[in-house]
């Protein structure tokens, strides 16, 4: 790798459109675009400026472009970026391409601009991962987590709570460094308050994961029941299509059928199964099999009932065995059209539970509520700062996990140094994020705050 | 006058000194150790102490390699006390107070008895260099000494100036001259140099003070000692007191701050602030109406007190009116002003991990010439650099240790990667392996290394390997004998903890947190463990069982750095190839020259994008 490199790519996806955007960036990028743009003198134009004019070489017009001038530091890259909008054919954007290659331009490996951007110094790590993030934000949730990452939200947060974690980690370690000195020692309570207080900012940043994964990558959401019991039909009425088909049939679905919809700016994946129940025919069996592998990769079950068929003992069983898996079930009663059941029966099986006649639309608004309440999207932390990355979130549970050890060591009176100890892994846990790891953060912040030496 | 060539030259009779005389000499090299005055060698300069936290642990270290510190430090202290008892293992810190006197006595007669050791009496005025390459010296007498190696450690003494109010006048001690013509021979060969500042209290007449007014602090009920090697402990011990200075203490202090040489902006150097001077302290921290003072003898027979807590480099006149106000001291006669002291010191990222320097090969610096402060710091060092001298005399493989193998390594590596501004000493917290650094196993850390190098004796190996064995097979011994409920429940219920409900191994009694080892060693049935093994043994083995997830998670977390660790960095590597370093990063890069990534990543101005940076050109 070599940062000499004036690297090129495509920044539109490929394909007939409008327009495409090529971008360049590295030290050649103003000068080389400059060869082959006759229309004006780029290197003496002002920064942050568009020119429109002709690409140009040895005779051939290449076509009619907008031109957008950056000049490092203040670019994506902190480099000397150009972006030329030229028209989006793909022939003109190859040739264009081509046209810079020959010159020297690098093609950009994936990410590579992102990177670049990185090594400069124009955002930390948390960062870096987020602008992937917005660029496959497919819904409005997505988009907005993304964005605030990106901004620097969650790094804020982050930076706030290791100097924090530093402050506690400096208490301790003053009591073990200068335990002979005369200096007054946090006592254990004011302690524990203060692992407390971490603690109420990291465990909401550890459960807005879950509602953080889910606008990030969609909610696996599994439809099953007993055959005919209208799975079908409900993931038809929610996708406002006929995307199911469906008959009176039992068992007319006999594979998993998967669909995407969006419901309060979150994105579902719902899954259509093949209806539980013990059959013969072969192809069926497959397909009461892959339910089950469904069922268990589900974030949500969607237990649909035919409350005109069975009664709240008939499937008690079942349900009991899918609690196990402690994934979050919606009782879904189906039918509510033709039998009016026993609410309070259904409900004393504990789970939250909702009467619906998929056919006819009706109960789908409470459905919809309930489903959102059980994806825990209330869950989001005070500033609005979501986890979406697994990497993040692993970090952050064992930021969260050491400091419950910390805080279980405090109350059985523990010795600092061991507590210490915990509290470095959560700093390295914290650091690990940004990317920052600390050296002589706690030496400094004591020397700053206490009089010490004899 | 014809002089033999020596395979090393230490320049200095202190604390580094006398450690890089005795490592090397014992290693079997001819040692010449130069000193301006034979009667000063191994002077506590400062406080009649040796240990404390983390510098004890530092004791321990050199002990276990085979140096001299904890011998000596054992047999002339005066009281010993294990520092943060009530705290976990990795705490325990021994220290101890020493009789000045005896202690310098001592170290020159464990050097006067190795024949391996010369001695002359002198100030060294210049290297005598070759290539960069150094060959000898030059002293003041103008006498050439030829040598394969130099180590130099001299202290305070470079162009020290002493600072006491508006007076000031050259000195490396009080009442010793300065040494002059080294460091600007140094600068000359293209070394950076830098001044430094620390300072030291008034000493006082120990007939003159009232004790009843003060708090006593005695030694340990049941001492212990520094080295591995010590038998038996010490019997008698000498008591410390406690007293405060007061709001009228500082009011006459405050009084001199006029004509004090530190606000004044006369010495230019900085100080520790961990080891302010009492002024500091009343100025930085206004509202403390009261500060400690401990009252330190300097040793058996003398009168001579150490009064820790009142450095000072305030006129003499404010420093007798205002001592004289703190409970105890109404009375108090001086023998000697507190200073403060200016002296040279060279960024010791100027040397490579061995203590040698880059610039100069051959050439090894120890001590306070490297901007450490404290004995052990020093002594440490010149350990270091003695055995590597050693080394490179004998054109052997240089020696060095690593922050998860012992304190040395986290001084060393802190030294010559981030360097300092301020005089530095070693804390607990600058280790980040803490758990695993612990005074109870620096042999299991670093005796056979000691051995291996011919520096720690067989008698040490030894008794090492004794005790190695003795840990093993009392741990067996726990994990295998069993204890039933009839025979225990009754006596657990006396101690309050819980009753067993089956026949269960010592070891998972031990590791109960509301049994120590001690207590279980009252049970008739355990009771005779304690004839078969010694406290030393006993003591190990209750740390390693009790505190076994803990080492264990430290030991995970080694592994973890050890992979940045073993990413190297080609030694010709072109940091200037890497245009997106920042400027600051590339230079400390440039001149540090680290071997790995771990090592670049502990480089102050070495930001972790830059590490990333560094990662990604290594194609990871």
């Amino acid at each position: 790798m070599d940062f000499k490199d004036t690297i090129i790519a495509l920044a539109t996806p490929l394909g007939v459109g409008a327009i495409g955007v090529i971008r360049l960036s590295g030290d050649q990028a103003i000068a080389w675009v400059n060869d082959v743009f006759p229309t004006k003198d780029l290197s003496k134009q002002a920064p942050h400026t568009l020119h429109y004019g002709r690409i140009e070489s040895e005779g051939r017009v290449y076509d009619e472009v907008v031109i957008s001038l950056y000049k490092g530091p203040k670019s994506y890259t902190k480099e000397d970026v150009i972006e030329i909008s030229c028209h989006g054919s793909p022939y003109i954007q190859e040739s264009i391409i081509q046209l810079f290659v020959e010159k020297g331009a690098r093609l950009a490996r994936a990410g590579e601009f992102t990177q670049r951007a990185f090594l400069n110094g124009a955002f930390d790590l948390a960062q870096a991962e987020a602008v992937a993030d917005v660029i496959a934000a497919d819904s409005a949730a997505a988009t907005s987590a993304a964005l605030h990452q990106l901004r620097g939200g969650f790094s804020q947060e982050l930076a706030a709570l290791r100097e924090e974690l530093i402050h506690f980690a400096s208490l301790i370690e003053l009591e073990l460094d200068f335990g002979e000195e005369d200096v007054e020692f946090a006592d254990r309570q004011d302690l524990e308050d203060l692992v407390n207080k971490l603690l109420d900012k990291v465990r909401p940043l550890v459960a807005s994961f879950k509602a953080g994964n889910a606008i990030k990558n969609g909610v696996a959401t599994v439809i099953v029941g007993k055959p005919n019991a209208g799975k079908s039909t409900l993931l038809n009425a929610l996708l406002k299509e006929e995307r199911a088909i469906v008959s009176d049939i039992a068992g007319t679905t006999r594979d998993s059928l998967e669909d995407e919809w969006v419901l309060g700016g979150i994105r579902f994946r719902l899954v259509d199964t093949a209806g539980l129940r013990d059959t013969t025919d072969v192809i069926e069996a497959q397909g009461v099999q892959r339910t089950q592998a469904w069922v268990k990769k589900a974030q949500v079950i969607l237990y649909v009932v035919d409350v005109s068929e069975d009664k709240p003992e008939d499937i008690q069983a079942t349900l009991l065995e899918m609690a196990e898996l402690d994934i979050p079930l919606i009782l879904v009663l189906n039918k509510v059209d033709e039998n009016q059941p026993a609410i309070n029966d259904w409900e004393a099986m504990g789970f939250p539970t909702v009467a619906i006649s998929a056919k006819f639309g009706q109960g789908l608004m409470d459905f919809e509520q309930i489903l959102l309440d059980v994806v825990g999207l209330n869950q989001v932390s005070n500033s609005g700062t979501m986890v979406t990355n697994l990497r993040h979130y692993e970090k952050l549970k064992q930021t969260q996990e050491t400091l419950e050890e910390v805080l279980a060591a405090l109350k059985s009176n523990l010795t600092g140094d061991l507590i210490a100890q915990d509290l470095r892994y959560a700093l390295h846990h914290l650091g690990e994020i940004t990317g920052a790891i600390s050296n002589d953060d706690l030496l400094k912040n004591i020397f700053g705050k206490f009089c010490i030496g004899k | 006058m014809q002089q033999q060539a020596y395979d090393v030259i230490v320049v200095g009779a202190g604390h580094a000194g006398c450690e890089a005389a005795h490592a090397a000499a014992q290693m079997g090299s001819s040692v010449l150790l130069i000193t301006m005055n034979m009667q000063t060698i191994a002077q506590m300069s400062c406080n009649p102490a040796m240990g404390g936290v983390a510098k004890g642990q530092i004791v321990r270290e050199i002990d276990a390699l085979g140096g001299m510190s904890g011998l000596i430090s054992d047999k002339t202290m005066i009281q010993f006390r294990m520092l943060n008892r009530s705290k976990g293992p990795a705490m325990w810190s021994p220290r101890c107070q020493s009789d000045r006197m005896r202690f310098a006595e001592e170290w020159r007669m464990v050097l006067e008895q190795n024949p391996k050791v010369d001695f002359w009496q002198d100030s060294v005025q210049q290297l005598l260099t070759k290539n960069n390459e150094v060959c000898g010296v030059i002293t003041r007498m103008g006498i050439e000494f030829k040598a394969r190696t130099v180590v130099l450690t001299n202290g305070t003494f470079l162009n020290g100036l002493i600072h006491i109010g508006e007076k000031h006048f050259g000195g490396g001690r009080m009442a010793e001259p300065m040494a002059q013509g080294l460091t600007e021979q140094l600068v000359q060969l293209g070394f950076e140099s830098g001044r430094m500042k620390t300072g030291t209290p008034p000493r006082v007449d120990g007939r003159s003070l009232d004790y009843s007014a003060m708090e006593e602090q005695k030694g340990d009920e049941n001492p212990s000692s520094f080295s591995y090697l010590t038998e038996s402990p010490i019997q008698e011990q000498r008591s410390c007191w406690i007293t405060h200075t007061n709001t009228k203490v500082h009011e006459v202090l405050r009084k001199g701050f006029d004509k004090s040489p530190m606000f004044a902006g006369r010495i230019k150097g900085l100080g520790p602030r961990y080891c302010p001077s009492v002024e500091d302290k009343i100025n930085r921290f206004a509202d403390k109406d009261s500060h400690q003072i401990f009252v330190e003898p300097e040793g058996w027979n003398t009168v001579e007190i150490y009064v820790n807590g009142f450095s000072t480099s305030l006129p003499e006149e404010i420093q007798f009116e205002a001592i004289r106000l703190i409970p105890g001291f109404e009375k108090a006669k001086l023998f000697r002003p507190g200073y403060a002291i200016e002296y040279d010191y060279f960024p010791p990222t100027q040397l490579l991990a061995t203590l040698e320097t880059k610039l100069i090969t051959g050439l090894f610096f120890a001590g306070q010439i490297n901007g450490t402060t404290g004995y052990e710091e020093a002594a440490c060092q010149g350990l270091m650099a003695g055995i590597n001298a050693h080394q490179k005399a004998q054109q052997l493989d240089p020696f060095t240790l690593s922050r998860s193998d012992a304190y040395i390594g986290v001084l060393i590596d802190d030294l010559i990667n981030k360097g300092t501004d301020e005089p530095y000493r070693m804390f607990t917290s600058r280790a980040e392996f803490r758990t695993l650094l612990r005074q109870d196993n620096a042999d299991e850390r670093l005796t056979a290394k000691g051995y291996e190098l011919g520096l720690a004796t067989q008698k040490r190996m030894d008794k090492f390997q004794q005790k190695q064995h003795d840990v093993a097979q009392l741990l067996d011994q726990i994990k295998t004998s069993k204890v039933k409920p009839d025979e225990m429940n009754a006596w657990l219920e006396q101690q309050g903890s819980s009753s067993l409900r089956e026949g269960t191994p010592i070891v998972n009694l031990l590791k109960r947190s509301d049994l120590s080892f001690s207590t279980l060693l009252e049970h008739p049935l355990i009771k005779n463990i304690k004839d078969n093994y010694s406290q030393e043994v006993i003591e190990q083995a209750e740390i390693i069982v009790k505190y076994e997830s803990y080492i264990e998670k430290e030991r995970l977390m080694v592994d973890k750095m050890k992979t940045m660790e073993d990413l190297k960095i080609p030694e010709t590597f072109d940091y200037d190839k890497i245009k997106t370093l920042s400027t600051e990063s590339r230079i400390k890069l440039k001149s540090i020259r680290p071997q790995t990534i771990g090592q670049a990543s502990r480089i102050s101005g070495v930001s972790a994008s830059d590490v990333s940076i560094l990662l990604l050109f290594m194609g990871r």
